[in-house]
Order: C-alpha cells, then sequence, then structure tokens
C-alpha cells in the first residue's frame, strides 16, 4: 500500500515534471480538451433536447389519442352494445308482439268456448226433437187443444211447433245410445259399443198366408240374417305373427311376380359388343376429346399466369385496421 | 257309462272352471273383497288355470291375477313368489291377443309397485317378449305392452335401459303414429319416463326421431294425449342445451301457446314446464321464447290459474329474468310483476311462496331501473314479513332474505325503502340504511320527506357497534344533516333538554 502511494506519487511527480518542462504543450492539450469535450457535451445536449422533444410530443399525441379513444369509445358503445334506443324500441316491439299473442290466444279461447257452447247447444236441440218425437201424441187436434196450446194464450207454444214438426217415432224399439257411446274412444279395442241383440222382427202387415207348406216368413228371415257368432277360437288368430308374416311374403311375392326372368339392361348386354361412335364426334385420328372430356376451347400457351381464378372473399373492413390504427412511431424511444 | 255320459263329467269341470274364473275376476275388480280373496289362497288356485287347455280359463284366470295383483303390493309379491311370471312369459309369444292383453296387465301391475318388483320382471325375460308384443298388429296388445313397459321403466336409470336395450324405443316411436288415440297416449307417456332419467336415455329417444312425431301431435284436441306429449317433450329438453335446441328445431313455438290456454289444468302445467325447461339453459333460448311472445303467454296462464299449477310458469319467469337484464327487462314492461305479487299474496304452500319470491328477486337484481319496478309494487313488505314469519319454511325464508337482499343493494326508490326501516331485522337493516346513505348526500328533496316521515328518527334509534358498516352508514346519514337536526331526534333528546331546565338558574 505505501509502496503503490509512493509509486503513484513518483508517477504524479514525473508528469508534473513532464508537464512543467512543457508549458506550452500543456496549454495546448488544455484547449484542445477543453474544445473536445465542449463539443461533445453540446453533442449530448442536443442529443438530451430532441429525447425531452420527442417525449414531449408522444405525450402530446397520447393525450389527443386519449381524448379521441374517449369520444369513440363513448360512441361505440352507446351505438352498438348498450344502445338505449335500440333497446327502447326493442322492449316496445316486445310489448306489441305480445298484445297480439295476447289477442290471438284470447280468440283462440273464445273460439273453442263457442265450440263448447255450440255443441251443448246441439245436444239440447237433439234431445227436445226426441222428447218431441216421443210425445208426438201430445199434438193438439181440432177439438181438443193440447197442452202446449192452451186457448189462453196468444200464440202456441213453441213445443207445440215442434211438435206440429216431428215424425212420429217408430214402433221399433230404437237402439238405445249406450253409455259407451261418449266414452268410446277411451276404449282401445272396441270400435262398436256392444249391441244388444234385437227382438225377433214383425212380420208384414196385411201379408196373405201363401198357401203350401211354407215356413213362417219370419222365421226365414231371421235365419238368412242370423248375425255371424264365432266362436273365440275362430275369431282369435291361431298362427303367430310370424307365420303370418310369411304367409302375407308368399301373397305379395305371388302377386307382383310378374316376370321369371330378370330385366337385362340392354338387349345387348350379354353380346359384349362394342360401342360405335358417331360419325360428329369420331376423328380422324381417333375419337375427339371436345365434346367429351370438355366443352371449351383451352389455350394454355396464351395464358398470362399458370394459376387459376382464386375466390376472394370480402375483406371486413374493421379487421383490416387491426394493428394498424395507431402509427408505428411510438414504438422506438 | 256312455260316452255321453263321460263327456259330461269333463263339460261340468270346464264349466265350473270358467265359472271360477269369472267369478274371482268380478270379485277382484271390488276392493273390499280381496282381503278375503287373498286369506282364501286365490293366487295359488289361479296358477294352475293359467296353464288351462280352454283359452277363455286362461285369459279369465291372467285378468284376475292382474286385478288382484293391481290393488296392493303384497299381492304383487306374492304373485312374483308363486312362480307364475315364467309361465305367463313364455306362453306371451303363442297366445292369441285377448291372453296377451291380459297377461302385459298382469305384467304392469307387478311391475307398478316398486323397482324391485320391476327389476323381478326383468330378470324373468319378460321384456323380449313384451317387445315383441309392441309388433303385434292389433292396437290393444300395443297398449298393454307398452303400458307395462311404462310402467317398469318409470321407477330408475337401469330398468330403463334396461328397457331401452331391449329395443322398445323405434317401436314405441312407431306406435306413436297409430291412429288410435289411446295408443298415443300411452306410448307418448313411456316415452317421457324413459328420457326422464338421464341424458343420454333421452339422446336415444331423440335418435329414434321422436321429437317431430311428437311436435305434430301437440295440435291434437285431445286433452289427455296433449298432456303426455308436453310431459315427454319437457323430459326430453331439460336434460342438456343441445336436447333444448332440437325440440326447439322441430317449431313447437308459437303452437306450444295455445296450448297454455288448454282448458285442462295439467295441459297448461305441463306446456309450462316444457318451456321452463327450455328457457333455463341459455340467455339465446329465452331471447328465442320472448321474441315469440312466450312471456306474455306464461303469465296470462299465470294469472288464470290457482295452486301448484302455477308453479312451473312462475319458475320460468325467474330463470329468464335470471340470464339478463334486458331480459328482465321485457318482463317487467310484459306486465309481469302483478301476477308474481299477487302469486306471493294468494298462495298457501310454502314452496309456491319461495319461487315467487325468488323470481321477483332475479327480476328486480340487475340495475336500479329493474329493482325501482319491483319496488313501486309495494312487494318489499311483504318479502320482508315473510322472512320475519317463525311459521314459515327454511326455504322459504333463505329466498325471501336473498331476494331482499339483491332488490335492496340496487334500489334507489326511497318512498318503497321508508316502511322498511321500522321492522328490519339487523341483517337487512343495513342494507336498507346503506341504500340511503348512498342516496341522500345526493338529493335535497329526499333529505327533507327522509326527516318529515320520521326516518331521521327512526336512524337515531338504531344501535350498531361502532366500526361496523352500519355505524358508517349512519354517520354518513348523520353529516348530511345540520347538528340540531341531529340531536333533536336523537333518543333521549326530551330528557336532555328537561335536564337543562332543571339545572338552569335563572338570570335575573
Amino acid at each position: 500500500m505505501a509502496a503503490l502511494a509512493r509509486l503513484q506519487a513518483r508517477l504524479s511527480g514525473l508528469r508534473e515534471e513532464y508537464f512543467r518542462r512543457n508549458r506550452y504543450l500543456r496549454k495546448m492539450t488544455i484547449v484542445i480538451q477543453k474544445w473536445w469535450r465542449g463539443y461533445r457535451s453540446r453533442r449530448y445536449f442536443r442529443k438530451m433536447v430532441k429525447t425531452a422533444y420527442f417525449i414531449m410530443k408522444m405525450n402530446f399525441y397520447n393525450e389527443m389519442a386519449v381524448r379521441i379513444q374517449k369520444r369513440w369509445r363513448g360512441y361505440y358503445v352507446r351505438k352498438y352494445i348498450h344502445n338505449y334506443y335500440a333497446l327502447k324500441k326493442y322492449l316496445e316491439a316486445i310489448s306489441v308482439n305480445n298484445e297480439i299473442i295476447r289477442s290471438e290466444l284470447q280468440k283462440y279461447t273464445e273460439m273453442k268456448e263457442n265450440e263448447e257452447k255450440r255443441k251443448d247447444l246441439e245436444k239440447k236441440e237433439k234431445e227436445k226433437q226426441y222428447q218431441a218425437r216421443k210425445m208426438h201424441y201430445l199434438l193438439s187436434t181440432e177439438q181438443i187443444a193440447g197442452i202446449y196450446n192452451s186457448p189462453f194464450r196468444k200464440s202456441p207454444d213453441p213445443m207445440e211447433l215442434l211438435l206440429r214438426k216431428s215424425k212420429p217415432l217408430s214402433h221399433r224399439r230404437q237402439q238405445k245410445k249406450s253409455p259407451f257411446a261418449c266414452e268410446l274412444h277411451d276404449w282401445p279395442t272396441c270400435k262398436r259399443p256392444p249391441s244388444f241383440s234385437t227382438a225377433q222382427p214383425l212380420p208384414c202387415i196385411g201379408r196373405q198366408k201363401p198357401q203350401g207348406p211354407f215356413r213362417d216368413p219370419a222365421e226365414v228371415l231371421r235365419q238368412r240374417y242370423k248375425p255371424l257368432e264365432p266362436t273365440l277360437r275362430v275369431a282369435a288368430s291361431i298362427s303367430s305373427p310370424l307365420e303370418k308374416a310369411r304367409e302375407e311374403m308368399k301373397r305379395e311375392e305371388w302377386r307382383n311376380r310378374v316376370h321369371d326372368n330378370e330385366f337385362l339392361p340392354f338387349s345387348s348386354y350379354h353380346k359384349n359388343e362394342k360401342y360405335d361412335p358417331s360419325i360428329h364426334r369420331s376423328g380422324k385420328y381417333g375419337q375427339e376429346a371436345y365434346g367429351i372430356k370438355h366443352f371449351r376451347e383451352v389455350q394454355p400457351k396464351k395464358w398470362v399466369t399458370d394459376k387459376d381464378f382464386r375466390t376472394v372473399l370480402p375483406s371486413i373492413v374493421l379487421f383490416e385496421k387491426f394493428g394498424k390504427t395507431y402509427s408505428r412511431t411510438g414504438q422506438i424511444v | 257309462m256312455s260316452q255321453r255320459q263321460v263327456l259330461q263329467v269333463f263339460e261340468q269341470y270346464q264349466r265350473a272352471r270358467t265359472q271360477f274364473a269369472q267369478a274371482v275376476a268380478e270379485l277382484a275388480s271390488r276392493p273390499q273383497n280381496i282381503e278375503t280373496l287373498q286369506n282364501a289362497g286365490v293366487i295359488s288356485l289361479l296358477r294352475p288355470l293359467l296353464l288351462d287347455v280352454v283359452p277363455t280359463v286362461q285369459q279369465t284366470a291372467a285378468l284376475a291375477l292382474g286385478r288382484l295383483a293391481n290393488y296392493n303390493d303384497d299381492l304383487a309379491e306374492a304373485v312374483v313368489k308363486g312362480d307364475i311370471l315364467p309361465q305367463l312369459v313364455c306362453s306371451l309369444s303363442e297366445q292369441n291377443r285377448f291372453y296377451k292383453k291380459a297377461a302385459a296387465f298382469v305384467l304392469r301391475a307387478v311391475a307398478k309397485h316398486s323397482p324391485q318388483l320391476a327389476q323381478a320382471i326383468v330378470q324373468c325375460g319378460a321384456l323380449e317378449m313384451l317387445v315383441i308384443c309392441l309388433e303385434d298388429f292389433d292396437p290393444g296388445v300395443k297398449e298393454a305392452a307398452s303400458w307395462a313397459l311404462e310402467y317398469i321403466a318409470r321407477h330408475n336409470s337401469e330398468l330403463s335401459q334396461a328397457v331401452v336395450d331391449a329395443g322398445a324405443v323405434p317401436l314405441l316411436v312407431l306406435c306413436i303414429q297409430e291412429p288410435e288415440i289411446a295408443l298415443k297416449r300411452i306410448a307418448a307417456s313411456t316415452l317421457s319416463d324413459i328420457s326422464k332419467h338421464s341424458p343420454e336415455l333421452a339422446q336415444t329417444v331423440v335418435d329414434a326421431g321422436a321429437i317431430a312425431h311428437l311436435a305434430q301431435m301437440i295440435l291434437n284436441p285431445d286433452a289427455k294425449l296433449k298432456r303426455q306429449v308436453l310431459s315427454a317433450l319437457s323430459q326430453i329438453a331439460k336434460h342438456s342445451v343441445d336436447l333444448a335446441e332440437l325440440v326447439v328445431e322441430a317449431e313447437i313455438f308459437p303452437v306450444v301457446l295455445t296450448c297454455l290456454k288448454d282448458s285442462d289444468e295439467y295441459v297448461k302445467k305441463n306446456g309450462a314446464t316444457l318451456i321452463r325447461e327450455i328457457a333455463k339453459h341459455t340467455p339465446e333460448l329465452s331471447q328465442l321464447i320472448v321474441n315469440a311472445g312466450g312471456v306474455a303467454a306464461v303469465i296470462d296462464c299465470i294469472g288464470s290459474c290457482r295452486g301448484t299449477v302455477r308453479l312451473p310458469g312462475i319458475m320460468m319467469l325467474g330463470y329468464v329474468a335470471a340470464h339478463s337484464e334486458n331480459l328482465s327487462m321485457a318482463v317487467i314492461v310484459s306486465k309481469g310483476i302483478p301476477p308474481l305479487c299477487a302469486c306471493l299474496l294468494e298462495e298457501q304452500e310454502d314452496h309456491i311462496k319461495a319461487a315467487a319470491a325468488w323470481a321477483l328477486g332475479q327480476v328486480g337484481r340487475h340495475t336500479p331501473a329493474h329493482a325501482r319496478a319491483v319496488a313501486v309494487a309495494n312487494v318489499l313488505p311483504t318479502l320482508l314479513a315473510m322472512y320475519v314469519d317463525t311459521r314459515s319454511s327454511e326455504d322459504l325464508q333463505m329466498k325471501t332474505k336473498k331476494a331482499l337482499k339483491n332488490i335492496l343493494q340496487k334500489c334507489t326508490y326511497l318512498p318503497a325503502l321508508e316502511p322498511l326501516l321500522h321492522d328490519a331485522p339487523p341483517n337487512i337493516m343495513k342494507h336498507i340504511v346503506g341504500q340511503f346513505s348512498k342516496v341522500l348526500p345526493h338529493d335535497s328533496k329526499a333529505r327533507r320527506l327522509f326527516v318529515t316521515t320520521g326516518g331521521l328518527k327512526k336512524v337515531q334509534e338504531i344501535k350498531a357497534e361502532p366500526g361496523s358498516l352500519l355505524q358508517e352508514y349512519i354517520n354518513t346519514i348523520n353529516n348530511c344533516y345540520p347538528e340540531e337536526i341531529v340531536r333533536y331526534y336523537s333518543p333521549g333528546y326530551s330528557e336532555m333538554l328537561l335536564e337543562r331546565v332543571e339545572n338552569y338558574h335563572p338570570v335575573l
């Protein structure tokens, strides 16, 4: 350490001596160094000024950009994302639509109700008519006024009019409307209501009994028109569905197979004849490609490029601007 | 003995057997006889009659067994234990349609009671036979077979999977297209029971092409058929977004809305269920329903029904409003809030009230405009009352509390908040006071109203721990007013004044 200090002292002393000998050199060196340092600092200063100016400009641009972005974002959000007026219109459209739907549904219910009422009315009408037909004897005559045509009334009761219009019921006992009729669709397999056996039909009125060994016509008719009452064994299918299906298939085959030989595609199919092209298409040296392979003349030598037309999709303008909306000047600092 | 006398013995026996079978079948249709029949050991007597040569006896015996098994599950277990099922299953393929119907009836009656009995039926190999019956030409046999399959598939997803693996689904879809209404009904309800368990089963049903046919049958005038069809579609749609989209693509809107106006209550309920299952998945589906006018139809439906029929409609409105604020505003604009309030007030059942409270919470929680619409309907005091009421169930209390919290956090409509100040419990109170503390610093008219209606007085009376959120809110409110006013309304002010009067020495 001390040696180092002595060395340094000696060296500086050497230097001083050297410079003491050359004061002129020293002065000149100082001047050169002065100029050089001034020059370098001025250069550095200029650089600093440039950077500061640049930063000031960038700040200004950034602020202005922020203002523009602020305005743009507000506009964009208000117009496209949270469009108040569109929302208002949408809600109004919804209310209008709701009104329409409500009125249509109302009409639908009313229609249904009207149908129900109409059905009820028709039923009642039928009932009344049936009653009138049953009680046709209550009709009033010339001498005796019926109960519906009281002499103290101004005009006869509507029931009276109905009685006048209706035809009396025949003596044949009506097939009673069984209570099953209205619930028919609840019975899956019952297509007709269970019919009761009718009483024996009366013989024709005023018919002279023919002379001879003839049987009673009522009996004959009964025997002739006796309804079929198959036993359970007959009515039910004995064969399983498999056999039934097989029979069905056989029947179908028998029906549809008209021609025993398969249809051949062409009459000369089996002859393996070669195809004769027509004169129009056969060229001098064999078949011409035009008309078979292409219909359009192409002259590849005249083409400008090798590649075919490419489909170019129309670009979305907004996406083109991706990454290019702001200048690149901001990246170099 | 002559041949005739020998044959007469046989005839007598046959007649006796037929009579016995018919009599038992007749008696079994009345519930009061069944106990006696059971004690008399009727099942073991009927069992050999199933193997009888005469078809009528077989069928009547099967019918009697079916009616007995239908009555309660002890008898059904006895039928299973008596080894009757294998015999039934074997003879199903060979016999005529009446026997098939009766046998399918027995299987149905046994399967309906519990999953174990249904499992026993599946283990006998009955499923293949039932599926073969589904291919039969007679619609009655098809109906009986599909009814039996429905009762088997109804219990859990393993049994449904077994039914599907037996290949029943395409045949059921064919059955739906048959002209007989009863067959259509049963086939639709079978498909509904199969698809309700899991998404894979629903997907199987959809792959068989069921949706198109079911969608066509919505227009059918028969009410019971519509019930089953709507239930089937809603079971399919409930599992996932894709299934719901498939159902929607079948163009059910706006036809489904006419079902909401049907005269049958259950058609309305199932229609509302279908719409709810579609609306709950995504905002887009809800948007579709709103655009088709579904919200208005459901609101009308809620208004016209009473009881549990309303529940799916209420939940549908809640789901629609929960997705986004625009949809919630659409619900408000369609006049949805008054029926929901009416439901809250009129209904007795707690779960319906809870659903209505939840739906109101979803409607009101998005923005102050929504909360104002809910608050204007004067529903907040009702919600508070239900929350505080000790007779409400846990579920109801929780839902009302959540709904209140959600609405209060956005509510700036002070006249609706005033009445709540007086009765609210502390955890609700802090939200109410918080809202006041947000609005009062900026609105002078509101401040005046707050003082004149006695709100400031009430706020002074609230005791809050120092440092808690409630205390901060109270301080904010107190800072809105001059000190004298605050001191004037603080409790005990009159005593303080009187004390000052007492201690005052008159200045002479």
